[in-house]
């Protein structure tokens, strides 16, 4: 697992690769949070994702929580299927509220 | 074979039974649009084969599936009408994932071909106009919010049980579950395995703020909705099995009591009015069904406040912990499919290979016992006589439920047809219903299967040029509607089937001209009834003015004939011009061992079957001085041709001084055989002749004396066919 992260006008866009799992929880919620300390908006983008498991998808909710409390903007983009995978099980997508690419019925 | 090729292979042989109760369900959806038992079933068995088909990966066959899934939820929960046309679409996505499943089973990588997905897509094309629309239009809201705000839109019924009929799921996660290596998104994936997950909601209120918050630590709560078939607590709790000491679970059987869902909320953790907000957001409670249990609450608190009674509410609780209404409704409402179903989950699959190859041991130790008998009775040894007649009698049982094993009911040959006689109707504009009768008739595995082709061609017949056009039917005085009839029963040692229709009967004039035409039979020839009609099944015979693509190309009914010969059967055809036309065929109830009668000639041993003697009389000397010339006696007033097996086999073995008549029946018919010694019952394990014998007339088989000698099998019909018209050509 693997994070970039980009800032440009104001806006930290950060890259998740690999697989959010338990793993990397730590260092993902190391690397994550200070996103939120620097830039009044963050983008996630999920595209690289290639495994997420509860703690990822918990560190997920995490970082929406610290956004909303910190009156932020959080936004996650290019879900890659395996996100898609959970949101739908977990009918969550409304709970990020963003926008998603239904995928074609293949699951 | 590895585990996972023996796995995909039981999928095959699973799928082929889902999708014959598919199609049978959605056959009788045909009549009875509204049985919610066969949409049930239906959607349960496109459900499962998408489900174990994503196991091996057979995306193919998943992605159609999940679409026609899709379709039949929709179907279950009324948000689409069954009608005629869905029902013929649904029935050609049936053959076509049945279609998908045989490639793969054919050859595991090979891609469909182009034919099929041709197919797909045109089928795809015509589901899309069932499919929600809700996909397109609200982009974010998944298909199971459509269902769970029409679940909350339906009233409260009296009773104080809620409407809503899933299982209402509360899941707390320990905070260890994650670094005790689990992961409880697995456990819900496998929840959704067994059923649906209606709704779920996740409750992240426990979770801490950052610098407390331990990503390894687990904070999620779930509520979930969940609508399975035959799934019952036990079952639910099973998939949490596992996580049991990292979770707390509290589990709500469907139409639980209202009280149950106020206990309930004051259980959990969390904030009572967020709780309850909650369960009507998951479609658990309805809004007016809150607002009761809220209200009950108050007015419980006041009451137990002023008389300390106990807790209404813990009462209804423990009487709600088991599930009896629950039962009883499954009960109720179980039809025979149903318990065909229950019944079938009680047996064991075994492979047919395993099951022959007892059959052949049953029959070497048939063979072996014979032997041994015939030692112990040299020996005169009456204790060693006595120990082998009680292992023979053993033996003979082993032999008798080993073969009752292949024994198989005829009903779910017979109820393919359903589906034949829909289809073929509808092609050639007829309106025609199918009849069963005998369903629970048991014969030989082998024979079940080897018998499907000729009923198929029997039935199209009887579809096709039998049965009238339906203004022709109304002329004659008959139903509009014409029937075909399948029937089977057990007639002493055969299974008799039987397809009969209603139809017009066939022409005798015009197959004694086609016969004539064909040079069949001679002008002066004078036939019965029965004998004309069985000119019919003669090779390259066809009375039906219109070749159609179904039949009447003059192949069918001589194959039929052959197929059923092949089978040591016979077929014969009784038919009344204007009233209908039967075809009754007889088939030996088992290819394998049979009980025989041992009849000597000369020095020959030959067997009969037992079950087609009828009596053995002495030839007195008197009579065989009269009977020289004819080959009849006369019986206790009736005529009883015969045969000399002597000559019909030419045996030329010293002539023996008396000689015994053995009568023997079949299919109505009797005759009598002329042997020299009667030998008396004997286990006959049918060996099948060389290629060499087999157009050989008047045997059937051979079998393993217990001395090692030879006996061959009489054909008990065709000699009872040649005795009948020797005679009756002697007599004209």
């Amino acid at each position: 697992m693997t994070i970039s992260i980009a800032t440009s006008n104001g806006v930290c866009h950060a890259r998740v690769t690999g697989e959010m799992t338990i793993y990397h929880a730590a260092e993902m919620k190391g690397e994550l949070l200070p996103c939120f300390d620097q830039c009044a908006e963050v983008e996630i983008d999920l595209s690289e994702v290639s495994e997420i498991d509860t703690a990822g998808f918990q560190l997920l909710v995490l970082a929406k929580r610290v956004a909303t409390s910190a009156g932020k903007k959080m936004r996650l983009v290019a879900h890659s299927p395996a996100i898609l995978e959970v949101l739908d099980l977990l009918d969550m997508t409304s709970y990020f509220g963003d926008p998603v690419v239904i995928p074609r019925a293949l699951h | 074979m590895s585990e996972l090729d023996q796995a995909l292979q039981t999928f095959f042989v699973e799928s082929r039974e889902l999708l014959e109760a598919m199609e049978e369900s959605l056959l009788t959806l045909e009549s009875e649009p509204d049985d919610k038992e066969a949409i049930g079933a239906i959607f349960r068995a496109a459900h499962t084969i998408k489900g174990s088909g994503g196991l091996f990966g057979l995306n193919g066959i998943v992605a159609f599936t999940h679409v026609v899934e899709n379709v039949l939820d929709r179907v279950r929960s009324d948000e689409i009408p069954v009608n005629g046309d869905l029902i013929a679409l649904l029935l050609s996505c049936r053959d076509h994932i049945g279609m998908l499943v045989e490639q793969v089973a054919a050859d595991a990588s090979a891609e469909p071909d182009n034919e099929t997905l041709a197919t797909g897509v045109m089928l795809l094309n015509q589901l899309k106009s069932y499919q929600t629309a809700t996909k397109e239009t609200a982009p974010a809201v998944s298909k199971t919010n459509v269902k769970a705000e029409s679940q909350v839109m339906t009233t409260l019924p009296s009773g104080g049980k809620v409407e809503s009929g899933h299982w209402h799921i509360s899941l707390r996660f320990g905070r260890d579950v994650l670094r005790n290596g689990m992961d409880p998104l697995a456990f819900i994936r496998y929840l959704d395995n067994l059923g649906e997950i209606v709704h779920v909601a996740m409750l992240p209120d426990a979770m801490p703020f950052p610098p407390d918050m331990d990503p390894e630590s687990c904070y999620l709560g779930f509520e979930i909705d969940f609508h399975g078939d035959n799934v019952d607590k036990a079952t639910i709790e099973g998939v949490f099995e596992f996580v049991r000491e990292d979770c707390s679970i509290r589990i709500l059987p469907p139409h639980s009591r209202i009280e149950e869902y106020i206990q309930f909320i004051n259980d959990l953790p969390e904030n009572k009015i967020a709780l309850g907000e909650l369960l009507v957001n998951c479609g658990s409670l309805t809004r007016k069904e809150l607002e009761e249990a809220l209200h009950l609450q108050e007015k419980l608190r006041v009451e137990s406040d002023q008389e300390a009674s106990p807790m209404l509410g813990d009462i209804l609780v423990k009487q709600g912990v088991v599930q009896p209404e629950l039962i009883e409704a499954a009960l109720g409402k179980q039809k025979v499919a149903k318990e065909n179903k229950v019944q079938e989950s009680k047996l064991i699959r075994i492979q047919a290979e395993k099951l022959d190859q007892l059959i052949n041991l049953v029959g070497e130790m048939v063979i072996a016992g014979a032997a041994t008998s015939l030692l112990a009775q040299r020996t005169r040894d009456p204790a060693l006589t006595e120990s082998t007649s009680t292992l023979s009698r053993l033996v003979e049982e082993i032999r008798d439920s080993a073969l009752q094993l292949r024994m198989v009911q005829i009903g779910e040959t017979f109820s393919r047809f359903n589906r034949v006689v829909r289809d073929v109707s509808k092609e050639i504009g007829k309106e025609i219903g199918l009849s069963i009768g005998g369903a629970e008739t048991e014969l030989d595995k082998s024979v079940v299967e080897k018998i499907g082709d000729p009923l198929m061609h029997l039935v199209r017949n009887s579809m096709d040029h039998g049965i009238e056009k339906a203004d022709v039917r109304v002329k004659r005085g008959k139903p509009a509607k014409g029937t075909v009839h399948l029937n089977a029963y057990h007639e002493s040692s055969s299974i008799v089937v039987e397809v009969g229709d209603d139809g017009g009967g066939l022409n005798r004039e015009r197959i004694l001209a086609k016969a004539l035409e064909k040079g069949l039979i001679t002008a002066n020839q004078v036939l019965s009834d029965k004998e004309i009609y069985g000119l019919i099944f003669e090779a390259g015979f066809s009375t039906a003015e219109a070749v159609t693509n179904l039949s009447g190309r003059g192949v069918g009914m001589d194959v039929v004939r052959r197929n059923i010969e092949a089978l040591r059967g016979t077929v014969e055809i009784d038919s009344r011009e204007g009233v209908g036309t039967t075809v009754k065929i007889r088939l030996p109830l088992t290819l394998a061992i049979i009980d025989g009668f041992l009849l000597g000639v000369g020095s020959a041993s030959y067997v009969v079957p037992l079950d087609m003697v009828m009596e053995c009389i002495e030839l007195t000397e008197a009579e065989r001085q009269l009977t020289r010339e004819n080959n009849y006696i006369n019986l206790r007033g009736t005529v009883l041709p015969f045969i000399r097996l002597r000559e019909q086999f030419r045996e030329d073995g010293k002539i023996s001084r008396r000689e015994n008549i053995v009568v023997v029946h079949y299919a109505g018919q009797k005759a009598g055989l002329v042997v020299d010694e009667l030998m008396g019952e004997f286990q006959t394990v049918i060996k099948p002749l060389g290629k060499l014998f087999e157009n050989l007339k008047g045997v059937s088989g051979s079998t393993i004396l217990g001395s090692g000698e030879v006996a061959l099998i009489l054909d008990v019909p065709a000699l009872i066919q040649r005795a009948v018209n020797v005679e009756s050509r002697a007599v004209l």
